[in-house]
């Protein structure tokens, strides 16, 4: 009864969010993560600034750190930076999107139809542990040495791993959420878009950010292996490469960890925050 | 009569095994009658609701009903992206009906189980006696004529059933649905129905159906109704007994001599 009265309490005062007590404990924890994480780098740049200052290897090799950050600002400032960012992520969008739908439906019918299930299924896990940029070869001669070949690779990069959390969401589905839907009258189309997919969109977010990671991956790969393409980020390191400039490669190294990791932290992350809390309780 | 089940049974197949569930079912069921299925577990107490409420097809026999009854399950099973008010709402949005219109009824249904308050908020926000009132005015927004409920507090503590039963009496004399409530608890369906019907064990078939007159609020101390629950339990324990016997032959010699049941079949699969 205790218990049901604080949740009633809680539901009541939902706009506060947070007690205030609630906040300060998660405000003075997060405080001290940060302070570690900021120790963790400091101390982790400052190796590295020792490293190149002994002279052990030479400059060529292990560039210092502020090397490393004059050759950013001046692949920043000489405008070949931002346009390679702007056509990476171009890229990326579209060839996310169209896994996204692609990977959805395919995990839909794999989830629901056996037949789907039992032929296509083994064919999806087979595919997920091929690395997608030897895709590249052959869609550069079925698509030519275009944006097609390297929006293939991406989408081979994503699509199984949706496909793959669709249909796990999916198949965990609680049966009385199923039964639920079906009493209120879901089926077909409309079950699909109100229940199943709702239902499954924690399983689905994990499978979308991992998606993402291996169509980022792909991309980079297909962007520095190919050089007919316009040029993205994955050139520029190839640049680097041809003129043997390790500043510069460490440079875009550090721009690719960047872009991946703020698209992760920026969005994909807080979604999940958000599902994972009010998904959560309500288990059935 | 909203409910008529003639002749019923129904057998589950399934990793090539068939249970027979219920067995020559027959049941009318009056309009606005409050009717109490109680039986050892496995009996096909659920089974029978879900036959009615059009959820699963029967073997043999005939089942008629007036309209489209809704379903109350053990569990609420909202769902937990939407908001209490939306939840309710939902089976009127499939059914076509305009926002507006659609979120007065759930509000009034919210109002009936004096879940008002908490519109807005989403099941998660929810204690469980809160939830199972949810889901009942989800059934409820739909106008059925037949409310199907499947040990709706069975998962509740003892205060929040007692509260919750209280509860559905008022709604159900406001609403007079036809009621088909199942129960593992004999002082539940004593309490609260018109009319409580026993179930064998597995396969379920009907062993007594009694009418349960007392005026309510009703007391089981109360001599007529202690008296009606001592011969039902006995009744009710024979029951529970056989299944009990069942298990365990089950379990001695199962693997060896008798048919496996579907759920050693899952184990015993590799
Ligand atoms: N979908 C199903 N498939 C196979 N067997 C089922 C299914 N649903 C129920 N059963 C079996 O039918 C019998 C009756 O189940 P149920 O109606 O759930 O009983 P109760 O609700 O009275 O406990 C049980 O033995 C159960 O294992
Ligand atoms: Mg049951």
């Amino acid at each position: 009864m205790a218990e049901s009265i604080s949740r009633i309490s809680t539901a009541a005062n939902r706009e506060q969010a947070q007690s205030e007590t609630e906040a300060g404990v998660l405000r003075r924890s997060q405080r001290r993560a940060w302070g570690g994480r900021l120790l963790f780098f400091s101390s982790l740049l400052a190796l590295w600034w020792g490293l190149a200052a002994s002279g052990v290897w030479s400059a060529s090799l292990l560039p210092s750190p502020a090397a490393v950050a004059a050759s950013l600002a001046e692949i920043g400032a000489s405008g070949l930076l931002l346009p390679a960012i702007a056509t990476s992520a171009q890229r990326m969008m579209i060839g996310y999107v169209i896994s996204l739908a692609v990977g959805t439906m395919l995990g839909l019918a794999l989830a629901q139809v056996r037949a789907v299930d039992e032929t296509l299924g083994p064919v999806v896990t087979g595919l997920q542990s091929l690395p997608s940029i030897s895709w590249l070869p052959p869609a550069l001669l079925w698509f030519g040495a275009g944006e097609a070949a390297v929006l293939f690779v991406i989408v081979m990069g994503a699509v199984w791993s949706i496909a793959q959390a669709v249909r796990s969401g999916v198949r965990s589905l609680p049966p009385l959420t199923l039964r639920a839907a079906q009493m209120l009258g879901a089926h077909g189309p409309r079950l699909w878009w109100h229940v199943l997919l709702p239902a499954t969109l924690p399983t689905f977010l994990t499978g979308m950010r991992l998606g993402w990671a291996f169509a980022w991956r792909a991309l980079m790969a297909g962007e520095l292996l190919s050089r007919s393409l316009r040029p993205g980020v994955g050139r520029l390191l190839s640049q680097g490469r041809d003129t043997q400039d390790m500043a510069m490669m460490l440079a875009v190294i550090v721009v690719i960890l960047a872009f991946g990791l703020a698209v992760d932290r920026l969005l994909f992350l807080p979604l999940e925050r958000v599902v994972a809390r009010r998904w959560g309780v309500e288990g059935a | 009569m909203p409910v008529s089940i003639q002749r019923v049974s129904k057998t589950y197949n399934r990793y090539g095994t068939s249970v027979d569930a219920l067995d020559d079912v027959s049941l009318n069921i009056p309009d606005g009658q409050f009717v109490s299925l109680v039986g050892p577990s496995g009996c096909g107490k659920s089974t029978l609701l879900s036959l009615v409420g059009g959820l699963e097809t029967l073997s043999r026999g005939q089942i008629s009903r007036t309209g489209q009854p809704a379903i109350v399950f053990q569990e609420a099973a909202l769902f937990p992206w939407r908001t209490v008010l939306d939840n309710v709402a939902f089976g009127l949005q499939l059914r076509g009906v305009g926002k507006r219109e659609r979120r007065d009824r759930a509000a009034s249904a919210l109002r009936m189980v004096h879940l008002a308050r908490f519109a807005e908020a989403y099941p998660y926000e929810l204690s469980g006696g809160m939830r199972q009132r949810a889901a009942i005015a989800r059934a409820l927004v739909l106008d059925p004529t037949v409310l199907l409920m499947d040990e709706p507090f069975g998962a509740l503590d003892a205060q929040t059933r007692a509260l919750l039963q209280d509860e559905l009496l008022s709604v159900w004399e406001r609403t007079r649905k036809t009621v088909l409530f199942v129960t593992h608890s004999l002082d539940e369906a004593l309490i609260l129905s018109d009319r409580v019907v026993l179930f064998s064990a597995r396969p379920g078939r009907i062993v007594a159906d009694v009418a349960v007159e007392a005026p309510r609020p009703r007391d089981t101390a109360d001599p007529p109704l202690a008296a009606l629950q001592r011969h039902l339990r006995d009744l009710l324990a024979a029951e529970v007994e056989k299944v009990a016997r069942a298990e365990m032959d089950a379990d001695w010699e199962g693997a060896a001599v008798t048919a496996p049941s579907p759920e050693q079949n899952v184990g015993a699969d590799i």
